[in-house]
């Protein structure tokens, strides 16, 4: 019908190459209240409200008192508080909101408002907030002052002594507390035993616990193993909770129970958990959650873990769904709960989503900025992968770093590391000697002090560990045994760790909202409470803790660069020699090209960035001249060390008027007599790909050009990557050395290149 | 003579009152050292905390404006001197479906009062009864 030109393509290819990315093994759901799919409002949600009559509450969120579920009733009678709560229920929303972004409204106010509101009123405010307003607010809000870290330490294997030098590692990175689990539920004994033994190594003061079957882990407490518990889920739906075999009352009795071993306890919920167990009552993800929160203050525990936990990867399926899990620690830490922030589930194959989702926490702090991250590899990760594991837990030192911002961990030295994993393996070896528990080889604990995970150990396997498991119940072993057999075998310094740990028990300090122990010091929201009242106010990086967390490894200095320039000194003066003869003069041959090197080249440079010897590189240029009908002279610049001008000078020299100019880093230029400084004809600008057959081309080419012709540019090929990253660093201390040698008006000199060494 | 109440200022315990803290068997922290243990003067008995300490726990919570995890420590000072299994048994109680009646649920609160004279915590169970009953718990699960 037409004859118009046929353009064939089905698809472009940009789709294909997204297609590839791991983003795409993410898979999103479309916004669908009726199905549970809302993350913060559904037509399904009721409107804010509560009544009183002398019975008390009358009715809550539209449903009267008759038709209270379990949790309606848990909540009227234990969270809301009639002082409050006409006042803070008649609040506009709009006008909460603002309050709670309001630098100068203090921490207590909102606090007490908060105990006067509905589960529907408290997600009807922080919906109101952007995710950059909810990420202040919770800075404010948060009960402790100090922000902290928690991580997970398990493997693949439930090998004890993996778990003992893990355990010691991430004490050493500065977590507040770890957590294990277990691949097989019967070790739980065998790994509790193992991280408190490895928790000890180093320092005294972070809190552990072994999340177990509920009755099992109360008793490993009891033994004086463990010092928290985190696993008591509440759910926001009466269904949910049943069949999540529990009650509110159940796990109010709980929360006492464990109070009452004077273990630390926290509740866990989070977004999606109705979801995936069936019972979302069309209700939005928010809502659920303010009332598994409400219910926690009303149970009286101190904290909880939210922020999607468990339901963090389908939450993250849902538009705003991460904003949601900010939201929901937000009405957390408002109603004065200590909050392990999430940020555990990987909820994504994407680092770049990754990233952004630890962002707002780490800049604004939180209790427990993960709950946990893996300190492990992510295979070893027995409660699956973590936001970040140990492949990334590097990236968020730097992040730390980058930001300025105290994400509750420290960079530690390599050696650091490796004597206190040795310790750690040994300890554990000589209380399963002394205990007569097992006796673990040499092999076995050489293999688990350098591994990077449980892939790369010869040690213990499942079923062996279920044995020693099974013997520490049957020999009734305590914290009391482990200590004496530490101590009897000169391990003094991690039974009393381990002793002072047990001892917080006596007081019961650590049971106070967001405890932690800094310092041998217990630190709590009532000790260190957070008095955010804007700048200069709240938590401050101290200069100390500044100078911990900058600490990364191997960061540059400007003796590390001259030190490795002077390691080629001696090369290259086998290589060539450079000899001034005089004021460099305007030569007259019309085909000769001119290099203008830098002032530093060869004197105090040796290689450029790439690695090539400074004398490789003259020697390629001069060759391509010479191969292209020209001939080169030499001239050092001292005027200058910038690309652009050492070319122009050197230009302005030439017989030809075409010259070169190089830096000693490698950044080279073609340039022309009567060109503008930075209107080149050629640029070498990535000196770190640049290789000798560039330069030697850029050489042919800039005799092409003397003699008038227009060559084909080299161009030298990049992959896009960051190269300044890699190299600005080393680049800008190199470069300081060249314009320190530069001066006012300085000459130009002719040099006498000499080239023994050239296979010309 | 009664002690005054204490406040947020006497926190942490261990630190600005040393004094009122004590284990079971009436050792301070002081007396809980690893030469202690080492010696058998000290055990897992003297590692518990007590009735008193979460008492005292309570009155700084509420001090510092949180009166449930107040009434969680007092609930929790109760059980302290409840032997472990029978705290399991009565956790187990009160998990959905477990009782077959709101009598089980009557029957382990009147012992908690009477064996145990942990009243809020009766108090507590009883009401557990009258929810359960109100919505359908005591029915059969599977």
């Amino acid at each position: 019908m037409t004859d118009a030109p046929h353009v064939s393509a089905n698809r472009w290819k940009r789709f294909s190459d997204w297609d590839e990315r791991p983003l795409r093994l993410d898979k999103f759901a479309v916004e669908d209240a009726a199905h549970g799919f809302a993350a913060f409002t559904s037509p399904h949600d009721p409107k804010p409200s509560a009544s009183w009559d002398q019975g008390g509450v009358a009715s809550m969120d539209g449903t009267a008192a008759a038709g209270f579920d379990m949790i309606d009733l848990f909540i009227a009678r234990y969270h809301l508080d009639p002082e409050v709560a006409p006042e803070a229920m008649a609040m506009p929303s709009i006008e909460v909101a603002r309050m709670l972004v309001d630098m100068s409204v203090p921490r207590e106010r909102l606090v007490r408002l908060a105990r006067g509101m509905t589960p529907a009123k408290l997600a009807e405010v922080v919906a109101h907030l952007s995710a950059l307003e909810i990420a202040f607010a919770y800075g404010k809000m948060r009960a402790r002052k100090t922000p902290g870290n928690q991580a997970h330490v398990t493997n693949a294997k439930d090998d004890p002594l993996q778990l003992a030098a893990d355990a010691a590692t991430a004490v050493a990175f500065g977590f507040d507390e770890i957590e294990t689990t277990m691949r097989v539920a019967r070790n739980s004994w065998s790994n509790a035993l193992a991280c408190a033994v490895g928790a000890s190594v180093g320092r005294w003061g972070t809190l552990f616990q072994c999340s177990s079957e509920e009755a099992e882990e109360l008793r490993i407490g009891m033994a004086g193993f463990t010092s928290y518990a985190e696993t008591v889920s509440v759910y926001g739906t009466e269904k949910s909770f049943i069949d999540g075999d529990d009650t509110p009352w159940s796990k109010a009795f709980l929360a006492a129970a464990y109070a009452s071993r004077g273990i630390k306890m926290r509740c866990t919920s989070g977004a999606g958990s109705e979801l995936l167990m069936g019972f979302h009552e069309r209700k939005s993800l928010l809502y659920l959650e303010a009332r598994c929160l409400c219910l926690q203050r009303a149970m009286g525990v101190q904290g909880t873990q939210n922020g999607g936990i468990d339901g963090a990867p389908v939450t993250c399926t849902v538009p705003g769904g991460m904003r949601e899990l900010m939201a929901e620690n937000l009405i957390a830490v408002w109603l004065d709960l200590e909050c392990a922030s999430g940020n555990d589930a990987r909820p994504t194959e994407s680092e770049i989503r990754v990233g952004a989702k630890i962002m707002p926490y780490l800049i604004s702090g939180s209790d427990l900025i993960c709950s946990g991250m893996g300190s492990i590899l992510a295979y070893d990760n027995s409660f699956n992968p973590s936001l970040l594991n140990g492949e990334e837990l590097e990236d968020y030192l730097v992040l730390q770093r980058d930001f300025e911002a105290d994400g509750g961990l420290t960079p530690v030295e390599e050696t650091r590391v490796l004597e206190l994993r040795k310790r750690a393996v040994e300890a554990l070896s000589a209380i399963y000697e002394e205990l007569g528990l097992a006796r673990p080889t040499a092999a076995m604990k050489a293999s688990v002090v350098a591994a990077s995970g449980s892939d790369e150990t010869a040690s213990y396997v499942p079923r062996e560990v279920a044995l020693i498991s099974q013997a520490i119940q049957d020999k009734g072993i305590t914290v009391v045994e482990v200590i004496k057999a530490l101590a009897k075998r000169g391990y003094r310094e991690e039974a009393e760790n381990l002793l002072r740990l047990v001892r917080l028990r006596v007081s019961g300090d650590y049971l106070q909202t967001s405890a932690v122990v800094r310092e041998g010091r217990v630190l709590s929201a009532v000790n260190d409470p957070n008095d955010y009242l804007g700048p200069g106010t709240g938590y401050r990086v101290s200069e100390a803790r500044r100078a911990e967390l900058v600490a990364i490894r191997d960061v540059l200095t400007r003796e590390e660069v001259l030190r490795a320039e002077a390691v080629h000194k001696a090369g290259e003066a086998r290589r060539i020699s450079y000899k001034t003869v005089g004021p460099a003069r305007a030569g007259g041959h019309p085909r000769e090209v001119v290099i203008g090197i830098s002032p530093a080249f060869g004197i105090k440079l040796f290689q450029t960035v790439a690695g090539h010897p400074l004398s490789a590189i003259l020697g390629a240029l001069m060759d391509g001249i010479r191969v292209g009908g020209s001939t080169a002279r030499i001239v050092r610049m001292r005027h200058t060390a910038d690309t652009s001008f050492l070319g122009l000078s050197a230009a302005r020299l030439a017989g030809s008027g075409v010259g070169i100019g190089i830096q000693a880093k490698g950044t080279a230029v073609i340039h022309q007599r009567d060109r503008l400084p930075h209107n080149n004809l050629e640029l070498f600008s990535n000196s770190p790909i640049t290789k000798l057959a560039h330069y030697r081309r850029m050489g042919e080419n800039a005799a092409a050009y003397a003699r008038g012709d227009l060559p084909e540019p080299v161009v030298v090929p990049t992959r896009g990557e960051a190269m300044g990253a890699r190299y600005h660093a080393r680049v800008s201390l190199i470069y300081a050395i060249e314009t320190e040698m530069t001066a006012e008006g300085a000459e130009p000199e002719e040099i006498a290149v000499a080239l023994p060494g050239a296979t010309a | 003579m009664r002690r005054e109440k204490l406040t947020v200022g006497d926190y942490p315990l261990a630190e600005k009152r040393p004094e009122i803290v004590m284990g079971k068997r009436g050792k301070s922290l002081d007396e809980i050292t690893l030469e202690a243990v080492l010696e058998e003067r000290a055990g897992m008995e003297d590692l518990r905390i007590t009735g008193g300490a979460l008492l005292q726990q309570a009155e700084i919570a509420r001090a510092a404006g949180r009166p449930t995890l107040a009434q969680n420590f007092e609930r929790a000072a109760e059980l302290v001197e409840v032997p472990g299994e029978t705290v399991m048994r009565i956790y187990e109680l009160l998990r959905p479906g477990r009782a077959k009646s709101k009598e089980q649920l009557l029957d382990a609160a009147r012992a908690l009062r009477e064996t145990h004279g942990s009243s809020r915590m009766a108090a507590f169970v009883e009401e557990a009864a009258e929810v359960y009953e109100r919505r359908g718990l005591f029915q059969r699960r599977f």
